[in-house]
Order: C-alpha cells, then sequence, then structure tokens
C-alpha cells in the first residue's frame, strides 16, 4: 500500500540512549532502523567514553558496595541539580534506575567487579566491563541480533514535521538525500557540544579555544531542527560539562586520556601568572567538572597547573609528559610567561602555604593557605622542590544541558499546543529536563538507557496503533 | 654487558611507539577487567623494554581492549594493544632463544621447517637403506618389535631423545634468561604460592575467557569460547600424547613388551585420544586463525603460529593413519613420514610457537609475585 510507512520505528542517533530505544522498540515491534551519523569504527557517540552507570539498588553483590537508595539518589540529584528538574522526570530517572542492572545484562552487558581504585564511585556505579565502547558494540551486537537494522553514515537533515506529527526523516549520505518513512520517530542524538560555532552564539570568540572531548558529531543538527520546528527549550543554553584538559590534546575526541588530575597538587594560574580559584576547596572528583568553565573566563582561555618534584607521583599519569625546569623563572619561560610574574606569585603562594600542617591527599587535610586570595583550603603545601613541573590547561567541554522538553512518554514538548504524537527524545537532547547544571558520574547513561527504553516502547506502541 | 645491550636492539622509535600505546592506556585504565595485562600496566608509571617484554608474554591475546579501544586506529592515538604486543611476543621468542638466529630462520618460515622434514625424512631412509634389505620398507610387518623391522630402535630413538634434551635445555634456557631480565632477581621472590597460581592461571586458560565477557573476542569482535576450547584440546591432547609415549617406554623397556600394542593398551588408547583431540584442535585454530581479524594481529606472529600448528596437525595426521594402518605394506612409508615430523618438531621446538609457554609462565608468575607484593603493601 502506497501510504504505508516503511518503518515502524526511526530512531535518530547511535549511542546509548539511541540503541536502547531501538532495543526496546523492537520489543515491542517489527522494522526498526537505527540511523548513526558516524561510521562504523566511530559509531556510539559520547557513550564510546563513558565508563559506568549510575543506578539505585538494594545490592547487587560482586558489582556494588552496599545499597543505593532512590532516596539519596534523589537527594544526590537535588544537591547538584539545583532544585531546577522536572520533579516528575526526576523521580521517573532514579526510580527505573533500579531495573537497569537486569535490563542491562539481558541485553548482553557484561559488568566489572567493584575495583579499589573507583572506590568512591562502587556503591552508586555500576561499571561495565571494557568501557563505553565495549557496552555500545554489545548493543550493536544485541541489535543486529534481534533484527533492528542500522545504517552508518547516515546523517538526518530534516524531519518531516507536519503540525503535531512526524512522518519519517530525511537522509543525507554522499550527496543524495533519501525520505524514509516511519510510524513514529526517536531523536537520541545527542547535544551540539562538538558545533563550535553554535557555542560561539553564547560565548564569543572564547569558544574557539575549547577542546571537545567526545564525538565531532555531535553538532546539535537535529537539536536545531526540532527547536526551528518550535519546541520547546530547557537548559541554559551557555551551560555545558567541562573539565580541564592538557592544552596539547586533540581538538576532538581525546577522551578520557588528555584530562589532568594535577591541579590540587599545586596552584593554577592564568596567563598573567595570577591564581584565580581555590585549587584545594574538596577532593577533586567532586571539582574536577567546574574547572573548564574556570578556565572558560580566563583571557585566552587558558591556565597553567605548577607544582614541584614532591606531587609528580601523587596522581594517575596523563598522556602528556609536563613541562620540566630547575626553577620557576625557566618554566615560565617555557610556558611563554613572565618569568618574574610567575616566581613572584609562587613566592606569594609560599609565603602562605601550610609549613606545620600535614599533607594527605586521602583527606581534606590541614594544610591551608593563611591570608590569601584566593585561599588554596587544603592540600597547600610550598612548591619549593626542584624540578618543577608545568601542565598548560585548557576547557575541554564533555556535553551541553540544554534540549527539548518532554513529557513523562518522552513526547517532545512544542511551546504552544500538545506534545509531539509520535516524535520522542532521549538521551542528552532531553536531559536538560533533569539536569541543567552540574553532574552525578554516570548519570548520563542513567538518562539515556531510562528514557532511550521508554521512548522505544512507546515509539512502538504508537507504530503498531 | 654485551647480552644486555643485544636484547636492548629495539629501534627507538618503535619503542617510543610502543611506550606511548601504554600511556594511553595507563591515562585511562577502561580495560583493567579483562586481564592481567591492563593491572600490571598500571602498577608501572614507565615502561622499560624489559617491562614492554614482560606485558606482552601476559597478553594471552583474547583482542577484548582492541575492539573495547576508543583510541584504536583510525583515531590518531593508534592505540593497538594486541598487535603491539603480538610484535613484541614474536620478538622475546627470537630475543630469548639461543641461537637467536634459528629462532628468525626456523620459527616462521615454511620453507625451513620443510626443508627439515625433507631432511628428517632423508635420514630415516638413509637408516633403512643402510641397514638392511630396502624392500621392507614396503612390506607388511605384524608382531612384537614391526616398528624396529623398518627402523631399528636405537636409530629411533636416539637422535630423538638427544634433540629432545638439547630443545629442553634451550627452552629452559631461554625461559631463565627472560625471568632474569624481566625481574632483575631469580632467588629472592620465587614463592609456591605464586608458582601455583600461576599454573592455575595457565592450565586454566584464565586469559582466553575475557574477564566474564564471555570469551575472547577471536576470531571477530563476538566473543567466543572458541579459541578456549580449541586450545584446550590441543594442550590436554598433547599431554595425552605425552602420556602414551611414557606407557609405551615403561611398556617396552620396563616390562618387555614390544609395540605394536593391541587398541585396548593404555599407549594406544591415550595416545589416539591426544591425537585426535589435538587434531581436532589444530584444525579449528588454524580455521580460526584462517578467519581472524588481521588488524589486532602482527603478521609475522600470525606466521609462526599457523606454522607450528600446521607441523603439530601433520604429526598427529600422519601418527594416526600410521595406528590405522600399521598392519599394512604402507607402515613403512608411514613410519618414516611421521618420525621425519617428529623430527622436524623436536628441532624446532625452542625456536617455535612451542616456547610460548616457558615466557608466558614466567610472566604468569610474575604478575601473580607482584599482586602479592601490591596487596601487602595495601594491607600496611
Amino acid at each position: 500500500m502506497a501510504g504505508e510507512p516503511r518503518y515502524d520505528v526511526i530512531v535518530v542517533g547511535g549511542g546509548n540512549a539511541a540503541l536502547n530505544a531501538a532495543l526496546a522498540a523492537r520489543h515491542h515491534t517489527e522494522r526498526v532502523l537505527l540511523l548513526e551519523r558516524a561510521p562504523a569504527w566511530m559509531r556510539g557517540g559520547n557513550s564510546r567514553h563513558t565508563r559506568d552507570i549510575r543506578a539505585a539498588h538494594d545490592g547487587i553483590p560482586r558489582y556494588t558496595t552496599g545499597t543505593y537508595p532512590v532516596e539519596e539518589f534523589l537527594d544526590d540529584l537535588q544537591r547538584v541539580g539545583g532544585g531546577r528538574a522536572d520533579p516528575e522526570l526526576a523521580r521517573l530517572v532514579v526510580r527505573e534506575s533500579k531495573t537497569l542492572f537486569q535490563w542491562m545484562s539481558e541485553h548482553g552487558v557484561r559488568w566489572q567487579p567493584a575495583l579499589k581504585g573507583t572506590l568512591h564511585l562502587s556503591r552508586t556505579n555500576l561499571f561495565f566491563l571494557g568501557g563505553g565502547k565495549a557496552l555500545v558494540n554489545t548493543y550493536y551486537q544485541t541489535a543486529a541480533r534481534m533484527g533492528v537494522e542500522v545504517r552508518y553514515e547516515a546523517c538526518v537533515d530534516e524531519l518531516l514535521l507536519d503540525g503535531a506529527r512526524v512522518e519519517g526523516v530525511v537522509v543525507k549520505r554522499d550527496g543524495a538525500r533519501e525520505v524514509l518513512r516511519a510510524r513514529a520517530v526517536v531523536v537520541a542524538s545527542g547535544g551540539f557540544e562538538a558545533n563550535l560555532g553554535w557555542l560561539k552564539e553564547y560565548w564569543g570568540e572564547a569558544a574557539e579555544n575549547y577542546i571537545v572531548r567526545g564525538t565531532p558529531y555531535n553538532d546539535g543538527l537535529v537539536l536545531r531542527l526540532l527547536i526551528d520546528y518550535g519546541a520547546e527549550v530547557v537548559g541554559d543554553p551557555r551551560a555545558f560539562h567541562g573539565v580541564a584538559l592538557d592544552a596539547r590534546a586533540p581538538k576532538f575526541d581525546g577522551g578520557i586520556v588528555t584530562r589532568l588530575d594535577s591541579v590540587p597538587f599545586g596552584i593554577v594560574v592564568n596567563q598573567h601568572c595570577q591564581r584565580f580559584y581555590d585549587e584545594g576547596e574538596d577532593f577533586w572528583p567532586k571539582r574536577y567538572a567546574i574547572w573548564g568553565g574556570l578556565i572558560a573566563r580566563q583571557p585566552g582561555q587558558i591556565a597553567y597547573s605548577i607544582f614541584d618534584a614532591r606531587m609528580l607521583d601523587q596522581f594517575i599519569t596523563s598522556l602528556y609528559r609536563p613541562y620540566e625546569a630547575p626553577t620557576i623563572r625557566e618554566l615560565a619561560v617555557q610556558l611563554g610567561l613572565d618569568p618574574e610574574a610567575l616566581h613572584a606569585t609562587v613566592e606569594t603562594y609560599n609565603r602562605h602555604a601550610s609549613r606545620t600542617g600535614t599533607f594527605n591527599p586521602a583527606v581534606l587535610d590541614d594544610c591551608a593557605t593563611r591570608g590569601l586570595t584566593p585561599p588554596k583550603s587544603h592540600w597547600a603545601v610550598p612548591i619549593e622542590v626542584p624540578p618543577f613541573y608545568a601542565y598548560p590547561l585548557r576547557t575541554g567541554v564533555t556535553f551541553t544541558y540544554m534540549g527539548v522538553r518532554v513529557d513523562e512518554r518522552t513526547r517532545v514538548q512544542l511551546k504552544a499546543g500538545p506534545p509531539m504524537a509520535n516524535l520522542f527524545a532521549a538521551g542528552e537532547i532531553m536531559s536538560g529536563n533533569i539536569l541543567s547544571s552540574g553532574y552525578l558520574a554516570g548519570f548520563g547513561l542513567t538518562i539515556g538507557t531510562v528514557f532511550g527504553r521508554i521512548a522505544g516502547r512507546e515509539a512502538a506502541r504508537y507504530g503498531r496503533g | 654487558m654485551a647480552v644486555a645491550e643485544r636484547l636492548g636492539q629495539v629501534p627507538a622509535e618503535k619503542l617510543r611507539n610502543w611506550v606511548w600505546q601504554l600511556e594511553v592506556c595507563n591515562a585511562c585504565r577502561y580495560c583493567e577487567g579483562y586481564c592481567a595485562v591492563f593491572p600490571a600496566l598500571e602498577r608501572r608509571r614507565t615502561f622499560t623494554l624489559a617491562d614492554i617484554d614482560y606485558l606482552a608474554n601476559l597478553c594471552f591475546d583474547c583482542r577484548a581492549c582492541y575492539y573495547a579501544c576508543m583510541f584504536a586506529p583510525p583515531h590518531e592515538f593508534g592505540v593497538n594493544i594486541p598487535q603491539m604486543l603480538s610484535e613484541v611476543r614474536r620478538e622475546t621468542y627470537a630475543r630469548y632463544a639461543l641461537p637467536a638466529v634459528f629462532t628468525r630462520l626456523l620459527a616462521s618460515s615454511w620453507l625451513a621447517v620443510g626443508g627439515l622434514l625433507l631432511l628428517s625424512a632423508l635420514f630415516f631412509l638413509a637408516v633403512v637403506v643402510t641397514t638392511g634389505d630396502p624392500g621392507r620398507l614396503f612390506e607388511a610387518h605384524v608382531g612384537p618389535g614391526a616398528f624396529y623391522r623398518v627402523i631399528p630402535y636405537a636409530l629411533m630413538s636416539g637422535p630423538a631423545l638427544v634433540l629432545s634434551l638439547v630443545g629442553l635445555v634451550l627452552l629452559v634456557g631461554g625461559g631463565v634468561r627472560f625471568w632474569w631480565r624481566t625481574r632483575g632477581s631469580v632467588a629472592d621472590y620465587v614463592s609456591l604460592g605464586a608458582l601455583l597460581r600461576a599454573a592455575s592461571d595457565a592450565l586454566g586458560l584464565r586469559y582466553l575467557t575475557g574477564g566474564g565477557a564471555g570469551g575472547c573476542t577471536y576470531p571477530g569482535e563476538r566473543p567466543s569460547f572458541a579459541r578456549f576450547v580449541l586450545h584446550h584440546l590441543v594442550f590436554w591432547g598433547f599431554i595425552s600424547a605425552f602420556v602414551a609415549t611414557t606407557a609405551a617406554y615403561i611398556q617396552q623397556d620396563f616390562l618387555g613388551w614390544y609395540p605394536p600394542y593391541p587398541w585396548l593398551s593404555v599407549p594406544v588408547i591415550t595416545g589416539s585420544l591426544g591425537g585426535i583431540a589435538m587434531i581436532v584442535g589444530c584444525a579449528g585454530l588454524l580455521y580460526l586463525k584462517g578467519r581472524s581479524d588481521r588488524e589486532p594481529a602482527d603478521a609475522g606472529l600470525l606466521r609462526m603460529d599457523t606454522l607450528f600448528l600446521g607441523l603439530l596437525l601433520l604429526i598427529n595426521v600422519t601418527g594416526l593413519a600410521l595406528l590405522l594402518l600399521r598392519e599394512t605394506p604402507a607402515m613403512g612409508s608411514l613410519l618414516v613420514l611421521h618420525l621425519a615430523t617428529v623430527f622436524a618438531l623436536y628441532f624446532v621446538l625452542p625456536y617455535s610457537k612451542f616456547a610460548h609457554f616457558v615466557y608466558r609462565y614466567a610472566a604468569l608468575v610474575q604478575n601473580r609475585l607482584e599482586e602479592r607484593r601490591e596487596a601487602a603493601r595495601a594491607g600496611h
């Protein structure tokens, strides 16, 4: 029949949320198509770079320590999200997270026993074996086995929209455009963090200096289509999750290995050799995600982490060697900074640093500066044992928060009128409904998996009529 | 020291690339659940060539880390740990066995092994010709001592014994050199617990299971237990054949029962079971290797593996054929052929893939020792 769409459900995107949507849809209907923008080797969006997923649980032997009650998860979310989350959706994702271990295991995901190195997350987060690319590979294998059709290098550059309905998508490949019709569409195509031009609309030229930690394919094309069509926007357009990266990292897709954990073990200065924030405010895992934004606000969007020989072995190695020099002045020359200014800043810091405290990176120790602005609250010991080291730091953007509003069935909400009847959204493109600032480790995957599953199921149900 | 210098012969550029890849791993650590290589890597912040030799022999080439790596080629970081460690492993076989030139010559050249087979066959033909009527090669022989009427016992077992003893000494020598080089001290850390735990790791093929992933990602991206099962067949088939040889030796030299032995005897039962297991295992592994993904592979090691498996397959096929046709006129020719393959194997023993278990086991022992020391440190 001529008017019959070729697919029941088309999923736009190829990361965790998209895969879960496709798998869930396939449980309820036959003809499911997943459109991945990237080539096969780079499939999976930023899910490739993930490692663990946050889930409430009553104790999962071997793979978690202790329990993580729903109420505690909600409290954690409330604390980081600043209360701007949609409370219904927040409760939904946290409640549903309890089922993720079983769901993921049933779809082939294998787990890594709780490890000592990840102790601060081993209670709240489940670690899948091999990390995000292994997770994504597993889902693609499961999808293939279940009969989900997958196309790579399939860039959706148009949604066929008509009032509160979607009729299908237009895929662009090698200059040709193909219309693909479906009874329902799930968009799970990520945020726009790889689109520096778009980021510039909010950050000006500074965005040129950002490094994109993940896939270059998250340019927000589909998000833009939805916004232009009149979808209601959630989340601060300026907000992003950003960390301190080694400035020598590749512009895109450097992933986890270019991050730097040296900040709490020394001082951080800008290009004028001035400190600008408390490097020892709290444990690094609780603070690393604010440093991207801090550096983004410095002149030239660059900063330098300076530390001495005693600290070299205190943190996980970075991919790049630190700059090394016998004196602070010579270090400054290597970095292209004013030697006298850097020397003066380190001298000032050393005068105010703690000489009586007991340095201990495992606790919030008593080594605090006295009378220094900004202060360094912990681990503030003098920088005086040569050789001296430095890492250049830049802002590394992990993901953006702005997305489209959805209801509890993940239907895309328009600014005016009813929600879209058969257009659903999952993952980063709608995570702003739950989280519009701050972050909980592993929560992006929780959102993607829970809402991907809901979106796939709802789309399939709609498709069946 | 001359040996150390020679052992250190890896081009600087290559070494830098190896270290770069390991440092990418060490900054990521997502793969630590797969096998022992990654926790061992995390115990180090810098990598010497000796460290890399150790890690290479701790790697079982399950390839899970390659498919899980977001930095694998064509990513600009170009991380391909299984390929790199396979290359290093092949190099360690050459660098630690004595004399090294034999490894390069014999380990991966069908021509060289073919030549060895030919020479061995010619040797046994010469034995047949010089010890009596050559026509007996094509006659049927039955009853006790039938085989020895074609090839006299002393000439069958004497050279084999010498070759296998020399091979054994060279294997152990390579192992000791490897241990010395990668540990620095032989005596300090020897512990029965570590030896036994490493033996259990080795015999159980712990690192062909993907750390719970459902086997290794071999020959392709989907985890499978095929390689695990086939390797077990080859190994236990080999052990079974070894039992057969030992039993035959006892029966002949202590009990005075001369072969051929009846179908229902210890040597024939263990020998044929072992032979069948090895034929299935070798053929299966060769099939898997033929279909295996070349991206995470080292072409040289693949050739080396294929050659060894091919030779082992040949030995077992000729051995089984000899068993089945031992009462026919084909026995003499098959005996010469079978002995020639066995000889060739003895000759290449310390230089072929066969040697891998020596270095593997040394690396597994070291891994267990390091684990123990790490646990002791954490306990303080």
